[in-house]
């Protein structure tokens, strides 16, 4: 039953008790104690008016003496009285406001209206805990693409933060430890509705508990989550979390990409940022010596992934002792000349800042530059909020690690075919993507594509199922307009995968099979028309054969009696 | 012995006792029916009902609902006293004081039914 009623209800015992008892003292009082009537005949007030008497004195209304002049008996029953129900309603009063006022209460409130709110979605929802940087891209990133989101975060701030925000839709938040299972159950880790479930707090033993939380309670919930260390990593792995992202890892990692082949790096940036966006322009960082400033877990990643590639990276770092490379490392910040020119600023192809600290990096960089104008610039982003100054900087290569990660787990969520189809990709040359990449913009324009995944099912293909069995359909003949079948629709097929065979870039000659999985990418709508062919027969019929055939049973029995 | 229980069983069992006590005598005859009766059947069963207040069994709540039903009755029967002696001018006729006693005793069910509840309750705990 309801938790804040009955609270409420214990607390206001007492004081409705005290309530009870002074009007119950004052209405006796004056109904025992004799008065005179108007004619001077002893009187006594019934239990109605002393009752009438007892309710606007305690309230300080006072209408004067009813229904007849009191007796001074009377007056001083009456003084008393009014001095005992004052005092019990301000007692009874101040108890409720202190109620109200108390933080048990109002958490339950809160948690109350949360619980309420979650009942409400009717939809698919994500449970995010954990509203930092990466937290509040990735929620959204989601609303942009009109996918629900549950917010959990133990700071109260970010949650104020996630109320001021206008997403344009009502993502609920709690204020409160995710990783408390009772309160990831509030969140509505038992709903229906729920699709997954996101731990991206700081803490590794939290997100930990909220991953083996999540397992236990919903084995077949997928759950992403983010780890620092490979400790926790492995354990995570173990009971089966879906999806563990390291974010120096991941972000060292694309860093040397974009190096490697920025081919592969750009179709990476085009399928995984915010559809309808401008795109982004290709990058062809050069071959040579590199420095890289910071030789943390991040700089590490980078280094190790630059020296994959076959690059010479000088390593500047402030601290070489802690990070552990005192022996082969140039020492100071990085932010003052002196430093980069020991590093060999001047002959070097490009410069890497790496530190943790934003202003820092951006010092970096633009000393770096004074010295060598011809540099290719990356820094490292840190903090969402320096946006404008980071762009304003005019660098090569920003690296935003929480819009990777963001980015990272929006394709693991919404297109789960996805990430399957980048790491398919990586094993690919750079100019295999470059290939990709020129048919993709041809198709979509200006744009980043929309990506989405389907699947030949009875649930979202049921129209082309049906045809399968009696027919081949080849790929080609259902990337067609339903409007006019002659036009092909912009879209580009990705990738195929058929039980455990994967193809990537599927011909148009390829023969469906019921089961298939595919992803697309095009242009904005074109999987709505795309949907439509899959769902409706007649209209899948018209684009297979061209025929229209009437849809009511009347034509059809007309047509048929032709 | 918890004294908790104590006053909890001794304001259900008293407004049943003092219910009663209003209760019996010739139906439609005001000298059988005290009025100071009726103020502490009134008054001990509101009494009840808030000490009722906040538990969250099932046993609680249905104690609870029937105290609400006799808090209901009485306060209704104590509105048709005070509306036939001073606002109709009727005064205690036979028929205004049969209603007023049937009110009554409607409350007294819903309170044999709160009696035989605690009765319930504690059986149980000795097993």
């Amino acid at each position: 039953m309801d938790k804040v009623i009955f609270l409420f209800l214990r607390r206001m015992r007492a004081p409705l008790l005290v309530l009870i008892a002074a009007y119950t003292i004052a209405v006796l009082g004056l109904v025992l104690i004799p008065g005179v009537d108007a004619a001077g005949r002893p009187w006594h007030m019934g239990f109605f008016h002393a009752f009438y008497v007892v309710s606007y004195t305690a309230t300080t209304i006072g209408f004067g003496e009813v229904p007849h002049a009191f007796t001074d008996a009377q007056r001083m029953w009456t003084i008393l009285s009014i001095y005992l129900s004052v005092i019990a309603w301000l007692y009874a009063i101040g108890k409720i406001l202190t109620l109200l006022q108390e933080p048990a209460f109002k958490r339950a409130v809160v948690e109350q209206g949360f619980a309420r709110s979650i009942r409400r979605l009717h939809e698919p929802f994500y449970i995010v805990c954990g509203y930092g940087d990466t937290g509040s891209l990735l929620v959204r990133a989601l609303a942009r693409r009109d996918i629900r989101a549950v917010v959990i975060d133990r700071n109260p701030e970010r949650i104020d933060d996630l109320e001021l925000e206008d997403m344009g839709m009502y993502v609920p938040g709690l204020c409160a430890d995710a990783s408390v299972s009772a309160y990831l159950t509030l969140a509505g880790l038992l709903n229906r509705h729920c699709r997954g479930v996101v731990a991206l707090t700081d803490d590794d033993e939290a997100n930990l508990k909220i991953a083996i939380t999540s397992k236990l309670l919903r084995r077949e919930l997928p759950v992403i989550c983010r780890a620092e260390t490979r400790d926790v990593q492995n354990n995570m792995a173990s009971f089966g979390t879906d999806h563990i992202i390291n974010p120096f890892d991941t972000f060292g990692d694309r860093l040397g990409l974009a190096l490697h082949s920025p081919g592969t790096h750009l179709l990476y940036e085009w399928l995984t940022s915010v559809p309808n966006m401008p795109l982004s322009e290709p990058l062809y960082p050069p071959h040579g010596k590199w420095v890289l400033c910071g030789y943390g877990r991040f700089g590490k990643a980078v280094h190790e992934s630059l020296a994959g590639e076959g690059v010479e990276a000088v390593i500047v770092e402030a601290d070489p002792q802690r990070t552990g490379c005192a022996d082969r490392c140039v020492v100071g910040r990085g932010t003052e000349a002196i430093t980069l020119q020991a590093a060999g600023i001047e002959d070097a192809v490009g410069i890497v800042a790496g530190t943790d600290n934003d202003a820092n990096n951006l010092s970096i960089v633009m000393t770096a530059a004074e010295l060598n104008p011809k540099l290719f610039m990356v820094a490292r982003q840190n903090r969402h909020d320096n946006d404008a100054i980071f762009k304003a900087a005019r660098l090569n290569l920003v690296m935003h690690r929480s819009e990777i990660i963001a980015e990272d787990i929006l394709a693991q969520l919404t297109t789960p075919l996805l990430p399957l189809f980048l790491q398919q990709a990586r094993g690919q040359s750079n100019d295999w993507a470059n290939e990709v990449i020129s048919r993709i913009s041809a198709v979509t324009g200006e744009v980043v594509p929309e990506v989405w995944t389907l699947t030949l099912d009875a649930h979202e293909a049921p129209a082309l199922r049906q045809a399968l069995a009696a027919q081949d359909v080849r790929l080609g003949e259902v990337m067609r307009d339903p409007r006019e079948r002659e036009q092909l629709l912009p879209c580009i097929p990705l990738l195929l995968q058929r039980g455990s065979d994967v193809r990537l870039m599927p011909g148009e000659d390829v023969v469906l099979r019921s089961g298939d999985r595919l992803l697309f990418c095009g242009r904005h709508g074109v999987a709505d028309h795309m949907g439509r062919v899959m769902y409706n027969g007649n209209v899948l019929r018209y684009v297979l054969s061209g025929e229209e055939r009437p849809d009511g049973w009347v034509w059809r029995a007309l047509k048929s009696g032709e | 012995m918890n004294l908790e229980k104590v006053v909890f069983g001794f304001f259900i069992i008293l407004a049943l006792t003092l219910n009663f006590g209003f209760f019996v005598g010739e139906f439609d005859n005001p000298a059988h029916h005290n009025v100071y009766e009726l103020f502490a059947v009134i008054v001990v069963n509101l009494i009840a009902t808030v000490l009722k207040f906040g538990d969250r069994t099932q046993m609680g709540a249905l104690l609870l609902a029937a105290s609400l039903v006799a808090d209901l009755q009485l306060l209704a029967a104590a509105v048709v006293w005070a509306y036939a002696q001073h606002v109709s001018g009727t005064g205690l006729d036979p028929m205004v004081m049969g209603s007023i006693v049937s009110l009554a005793g409607g409350a007294m069910l819903a309170n044999i039914v709160s009696v035989v509840l605690l009765i319930i309750e504690t059986v149980n705990l000795r097993r």
